[in-house]
């Protein structure tokens, strides 16, 4: 199908973007990398009045060293995290869960702000930035706040955005020396929606885990923090007790995946191995590339 | 909707296929509708229009794209390359004949995308395992051959590129240009 007629306005920074959404009114969109919003737009999901072209605005793309943590813009393209050699070394979780997203010649245009602003339940980067503890930067037209990821995802595709504020960077903690990261999901097919995905973040330390940080995609209305299984993994109780913890952890609800049981059961599946993986008892592997 | 910024028809100049091309488009035109209505290019195709079927894939500023889930009027200032363009210039005959020979396409509808897929693979990894290029064409759907063809043309190309890295013969320039 093909979009229906709106208007279009080209954003040169982030105060004239801002100008502009609230000129168009709320109704109007920011344009990134249009990856979900092109597409929505030409099945006409929304009546969309308008697009702010945010996608040249060239302070809002990259990665930057603060010293004790990244900023990476919000018009970072999944392309740029799968390859920024900062992201590798300081937080590899987004650089894990890139090549997951979708295809290349999607990564190549879809950008970190316009996943964590979507906020689809079964997308790989608002679980990161869950994950890695994330302070999410916002910008209106009367100033900038922050928010840490925890208190970003409010529900299905609904975010602590308010109206005609804009994500302009996530600043994520550096990984210290023992802090490991993995990123694994299962996908019927390559590129497709994940069945189930989590992303563990933990120090591994005398052949155990500390300090864990579990959060699971795809499980819900939101990404969610698994507090009950980080806690078993915290105290040593082992992946057994973890797996138990889920079942209160984490209230699946069916989609065209599967059924809440699938679910529940994929994401013991799913931390078994991520917890083997960062222990070393076996290779982390990314869940949907075993089918060469 | 604010009057002076914003804009149902968009001006833009951009390059495709290494030719200067200024028009004013509609916003809500799509990078593919743009090639084939207003350009006449209609070697690149829409299947899905919404970024599933990889039939639109063309190159933009040396990247792949969805050309479906790409806006003409964000083009402004880009550099388009389409099949027309990556044909004239001889970058993907060895791909094309490797397809012809192997039989890895029937109907040519998924093809223009899958070429400037594995152009792009192969431009980024010259010997890719099968699992790599399975994986870098899983976004292009082709709904005739089956993929194993497609894989084994790919295969045939890299191993070829890699025997010719080198040794080209002056007058190649079409080898010695992708054999990076």
């Amino acid at each position: 199908m093909k979009g229906a007629s709106l208007a279009y306005a080209r954003a040169n920074d982030v105060s004239h973007a801002l100008e502009l959404w609230r000129r168009a009114g709320p109704d109007a969109r920011l344009l990134a990398g249009g990856q979900s919003l092109l597409a929505g737009i030409n099945l006409r999901l929304n009546e969309i009045p308008g697009l702010i072209d945010i996608s040249r605005i060239g302070e809002l793309r990259g990665v930057a060293d603060l010293g004790d943590r990244l900023r990476i813009g919000a018009l970072t393209r999944h392309a740029d995290l799968q390859a920024d050699p900062l992201v590798a070394a300081h937080a590899p979780a987004f650089a894990q869960a890139a090549p997951l997203i979708a295809h290349a010649a999607i990564r190549t245009r879809g950008t970190i702000g316009g996943s964590l602003a979507y906020a689809d339940p079964a997308a790989e980067l608002p679980a990161c930035v869950l994950a890695l503890d994330a302070e999410i930067v916002l910008r209106a037209e009367a100033g900038e706040r922050r928010v840490a990821a925890e208190n970003f995802f409010l529900g299905l595709f609904e975010t602590a955005l308010r109206p005609f504020e804009m994500i302009v960077a996530v600043e994520v903690p550096k990984i210290g020396p023992n802090r490991r990261h993995a990123v694994l999901e299962l996908a019927r097919r390559s590129g497709d929606y994940a069945m189930a995905g989590l992303v563990l973040a933990a120090d591994v330390a005398g052949g155990r885990l500390h300090d864990v940080r579990l959060s699971y995609f795809s499980m819900g209305p939101a990404p969610v923090l698994a507090r009950g299984a980080m806690a078993a993994l915290d105290s040593d109780e082992g992946v057994e007790a973890a797996c138990a913890a889920l079942g209160t952890d984490l209230d699946p609800v069916a989609d065209l995946q599967g059924g809440p049981e699938m679910k529940r059961h994929l994401a013991g599946v799913l931390l078994h191995r991520a917890v083997a993986g960062l222990l070393g008892h076996s290779p982390v592997s990314g869940g949907n590339h075993g089918r060469g | 909707m604010a009057e002076a910024e914003f804009s149902t028809l968009v001006e833009v100049s951009l390059r495709v296929n290494g030719e200067r091309v200024s028009r004013r488009v509609e916003a809500r035109r799509h990078l593919i509708d743009f090639l084939r209505l207003d350009l006449g290019l209609t070697g690149s195709h829409a299947g899905c229009e919404h970024g599933v079927c990889g039939a639109c894939t063309v190159r933009v500023d040396g990247e792949i794209v969805r050309g479906c889930l790409t806006l003409a009027a964000q083009l402004d200032g880009a550099d388009v390359w389409t099949i027309e363009g990556l044909s004239d210039t001889g970058e993907v005959r060895d791909l094309q004949q490797a397809f012809v020979a192997r039989n890895a396409l029937q109907c040519g509808y998924c093809t223009p995308g899958m070429l400037a897929t594995c152009a792009d693979l192969l431009e980024r990894s010259p010997a890719p395992s099968r699992a790599e290029i399975r994986e870098h064409i899983s976004g292009n759907y082709c709904r005739c051959t089956g993929y194993e063809a497609i894989i084994d043309a790919v295969e045939t190309v890299a191993a070829a590129r890699r025997a010719a890295t080198g040794q080209v013969a002056i007058g190649q320039a079409t080898i010695g240009e992708t054999a990076e």
